[in-house]
Parts: C-alpha cells; structure tokens; sequence
C-alpha cells in the first residue's frame, strides 16, 4: 500500500542557485498528485528531494524534512533504503542496454543480492502485468534486449523495473513528454490502476495530463510551490492570479 | 524572375564533383592506413611460412650453427610472461580507471593519476626495463620471469586506465540514474551496470594494451632476459618470441634469420588470435543482446 508524503520548509540549491524556497505540502497516500509549473521552476528538483536522488549531484544541497509514512528520510535512513522504498521513472525510457527484458524487471533485486529464481520469476511476470506490458514481451522475456523495445514500451518496462522492488511510492518525472499520444494514453491509463496500490507524484508539463490522472495538483513558479489543491480547483477555480495565468496560457 | 534557392546546373555538377573528391579522400586514406599493415603480413608471410613446421612449436633451439630446432620455450615464455602482465595489468588498470571517471571526477588526485597516466605510456619501454630491473632484478640478484611480467604488467596500465576512464564517461548519465533509482548501492551500479555497458570499449583497451606489449623487446632483456632452454619457473631467466627474433636476426646464421622471420610470423598471428578470441568469447557471453 502507499503512503503519505509530508514535505516541511524543503529547500534545495544547486551549487548558489536557489532552486526550492520553503516548501511545505502533504501529498496523500493511494492517490496520483501532479506537479505543474513552467521548465525551471523547480518541480523535477522537487521530486528528486522525495528520493534524494537530488544529492547525487557533487553540487546539490538540501535541508528541511520529508516523511514518507513514519520515516524522516533525511534523519532516519540511508540514500539506498529510501530509494528502494520509493520507485522512480525518469523523463527518458532508460532501460540497461545490456539486459534482456528479463534482466531490467529483475535487476533491482538481483543487484540487491536477491537469488530466489523462483520468486524472481514470479515478482517479474506481476510488474510487466502491472506495467501492461506482459502480453507484449511474454514470448522474449529472455531473447530480447530491453533496449530493442519501442519508446512507448521502454518507458513501460521502466515502470515495471521501478514496481518490481515493491515500492510504496512512484515518482515520475514527465513519464510521457518523449512519448507519442498512443503511448502517452497507455502511461496514464497506467497510472490510473497503480494508484490504487502506489502513492503516485508525477511531474508533467502538460495541463490536460494533469487533469486527467491526478486527484491534486501543486503549482511551482520560481522554486516556489504557489498552490497546491485540488486538481478541480487549480483547473477551475485557482486562488493565485499566477496559477490562473499559467492554466490559462497567459503566461509569459 | 530566378529563384535563389533552386540550384543551377552548373553548381549542381560542382558540388557533386566535390562530392566525389571528398569520397576518393576517404578512400585514399583507408588505404594508407591498411596498406602498411597488410605490406608487413605478406612479407611475413613470403619469408617465414616456410620455415613453420612442427618442430618450430615443439622443440626448443638447438646450438649455434646446427639447423632445426623450434621456437617452444619463446611461445610458453611469452605466454607466461604476458599472462603476468595481464593479471597485474587488467586488474588494476581498470580499477585505476574506475576511480578516474566515477570517484574521482574534478578530485586533484584524479588529475595526478590521469597525469601520470599519459607521462607512464610515453615513457619509452626500455627506460620501463631499467626501472624493473632496479627494483626487483637487482635485490633478487638474478633475472626472472617475474621481472619481465611485472615490466610489461606496468607498461599495460596507463593505456587500459585511459581507455576505461573514455569509456565509463560515455556511459549515458540515465543509466547510472536508473540502477541509483532503483535503491542499487553506488559501487555496485559501477560494476553492475556502468562498467558492463561499457565493458566492450574497455575490453577493446585491454587488448591494445595486450598487442602492444606482447611484441615488447626491450623492457625484457633487463628482466626476463631471455633462455634457450625450456623454463616455467618464474624464479628463472625465461625465454620470450620478441626476444628470440631479437637473438636470432642479429645471429650470423641464415637458419637462424629463418627461425626469426617464422617467430616474428607467429608472433603476429599469436597477437590476432588472441584479440579475435576474447572478442568473440566477450561478445557471445557477457553482452549477449547488447545493442
């Protein structure tokens, strides 16, 4: 099951740049939670603080606090815990070239040292299942190169990676913005049955997206989170003139 | 009224002679570089094939001036001597290149290795025989076959350090994302995934450093130093081919210039089967539905 997220006074830098001003929010367990906001403004920053991928950068520094459930990520667990706890899908399908489609769905358990076949075998077929993708690759789970897929299906197979270490929360940052529109369906009706097993945040640059999957939707302008709500409200009815401006296109 | 952007017929013949000029450049120049090396082979060929027979792989030499006698003990020399070389070199070129492009990015120390890196392949091989020779042959007082390994080991590194380091670089940034995504622990995401993907350039490094030093004379007559007997002790004075054709083309003895064209011959054909062999073992095994 998902879990809750609650972000307290998150700040962010790159290097002396700014990037992530106070922000405070709860994003709620089992529902999808999308962030808009224009290139820049700190949403993809945002999402790699949930995992600390952020710090991955020599550069990058953090401070305030993210609970995801019970676990102040930043005080109580290491980089690696947190990150398998909590899945993530990138902007560009990124399967490993050298693996089968086999491989790239197992190989967050393999390199964490899990040896059960039997179970590998199984944990496997349910994340292409769940991915909607197991109908398509069933009968070259082990020939195929995941790399040899389409983007559409890269970007699937992605997604079984991330599920098949059991995470509690899925990241995505602009899952679908290198995707065509066929695919881009199958990534969101995708989303639409995951969230009722994952806390889902996904970042999209594109407003109808975000009013198709999430129940809520925060808006960033300038490393400030502006609003954050209901995703009926922010398209309707937003409390912020910049908000307003933004959904409207006036923005400029 | 002319429109500018259609192109008349005499631009058009123009640039499609330029076309044809810059092809035939192309073509001159892949023939230079193929040329020298198929030149060396077929003369190679011309003057040492007959001299290939059995008994050059199973005997060893015999006295000055008798004819017959084989070249065994060079080929299970060199063999002993570049498999040293490979343990010590492989291994630790690599890590060398591992900590240059994952740990020690922008690090000055990282400068100081790759520094010293590109200064240690310039040095010439013989300067790397004398160094060898100080510090192991002289403290042990006698050559041996572990000196000429540890000269040619040495003289591998810098060239598969580099060649790792270029390599590891190209791997894309998405990838080393996706394993940390994933909760994988930082040195293994560089063995597991960074290093695999990038394992065909980095094995095409470790056999260039392999070639280059399996012909290497001059860092082992201070080392190895060459016998005409046959010796697998790594204690002792061991034979090695470059050092054999060395003996023999300077030896009075037209037998012997013969024997010398035919190990240079093996030599060669040693080297290509030996890169041909790990290609193909490499590219069936571990990377299997890599592209």
């Amino acid at each position: 099951m998902g879990v809750g997220i609650q972000v307290d006074n998150l700040n962010a830098w790159y290097g002396s740049n700014h990037t992530l001003l106070d922000i405070n929010l709860h994003i709620p367990a089992n529902q999808a939670t999308a962030l808009i906001g224009p290139s820049g403004c700190g949403k993809s920053t945002f999402v790699r603080c949930l995992n600390r991928m952020h710090e991955t950068n020599p550069v990058a520094k953090v401070t305030g606090s993210v609970r995801i459930g019970e676990i102040d990520i930043y005080a109580d667990a290491s980089p690696v815990e947190i990150r398998r706890r909590i899945g993530m899908v990138f902007q560009r399908p990124n399967p490993f070239p050298t693996m089968s489609i086999y491989d790239n769905v197992a190989s967050g358990l393999k390199l964490n040292g899990f040896r059960n076949r039997r179970v590998t075998d199984e944990v496997v077929e349910r994340s292409l299942q769940q991915a909607a993708l197991w109908d398509e690759v069933k009968n070259d789970l082990k020939k195929k190169s995941g790399a040899s897929l389409s983007g559409g299906q890269q970007q699937r197979l992605c997604i079984a990676r991330a599920l098949a270490v059991d995470p509690e929360v899925l990241l995505m940052d602009e899952p679908a913005s290198a995707l065509d529109p066929v695919s881009t369906a199958k990534i969101e009706d995708l989303i639409f049955q995951l969230k009722s097993q994952y806390t889902i945040v996904i970042v999209t640059h594109n407003m109808q997206q975000a009013a198709r999957v999430a129940e809520r939707t925060g808006f960033f302008l300038s490393g400030k989170l502006v609003e954050f709500d209901s995703t009926h409200k922010i398209f309707t009815n937003p409390g912020d003139k910049r908000t307003e401006d933004y959904i409207t296109g006036r923005f400029g | 009224m002319t429109n500018s952007f259609r192109v008349s017929k005499a631009n058009h013949l123009r640039r499609r002679l330029a076309d044809h000029a810059a092809s035939a450049l192309a073509v001159a120049a892949t023939i230079i570089v193929v040329a020298p090396l198929v030149a060396i082979f077929v003369y190679l060929l011309y003057k040492g094939a007959s001299s290939l027979n059995l008994d050059f792989f199973t005997k060893i030499p015999k006295g000055p001036g008798e004819t017959g006698g084989g070249m065994a003990n060079a080929i299970w020399g060199s063999a002993i001597l570049l498999g040293i070389g490979s343990l010590l070199g492989v291994p630790i070129g690599i890590a060398a290149g591992i900590f240059l492009a994952e740990y020690g990015r922008g690090s000055k120390l990282a400068n100081i290795v790759r520094f010293t890196a590109d200064v240690l392949n310039g040095v010439p091989s013989i300067v790397m025989g004398i160094s060898v020779y100080s510090l192991i042959v002289l403290p042990q007082k006698h050559f041996s076959a572990f000196a000429g390994g540890v000269a040619l080991g040495i003289m591998m590194i810098p060239t598969i350090t580099r060649t790792t380091e270029e390599m590891l670089l190209m791997v894309p940034h998405a990838i080393r994302e996706a394993a940390l995504g994933l909760g994988v622990p930082n040195w293994r995401s560089v063995l597991s995934i960074t290093l695999r993907t990038a394992s065909p350039g980095v094995i095409t490094g470790c056999m260039l450093a392999f070639a280059r030093v399996a012909g290497e004379t001059a860092p082992l007559l201070f080392t190895a130093l060459g016998n005409q007997f046959w010796s697998s002790s790594l204690n002792e004075p061991i034979a090695a081919l470059p050092l054999q054709i060395y003996t023999y083309a300077i030896s009075p003895y037209d037998d012997w210039h013969r024997l010398a064209w035919a190990g240079a011959l093996v030599l060669i054909l040693l080297i290509m089967v030996s890169v041909s062999l790990v290609r193909y073992v490499t590219t069936r095994g571990v990377l299997k539905g890599a592209n």
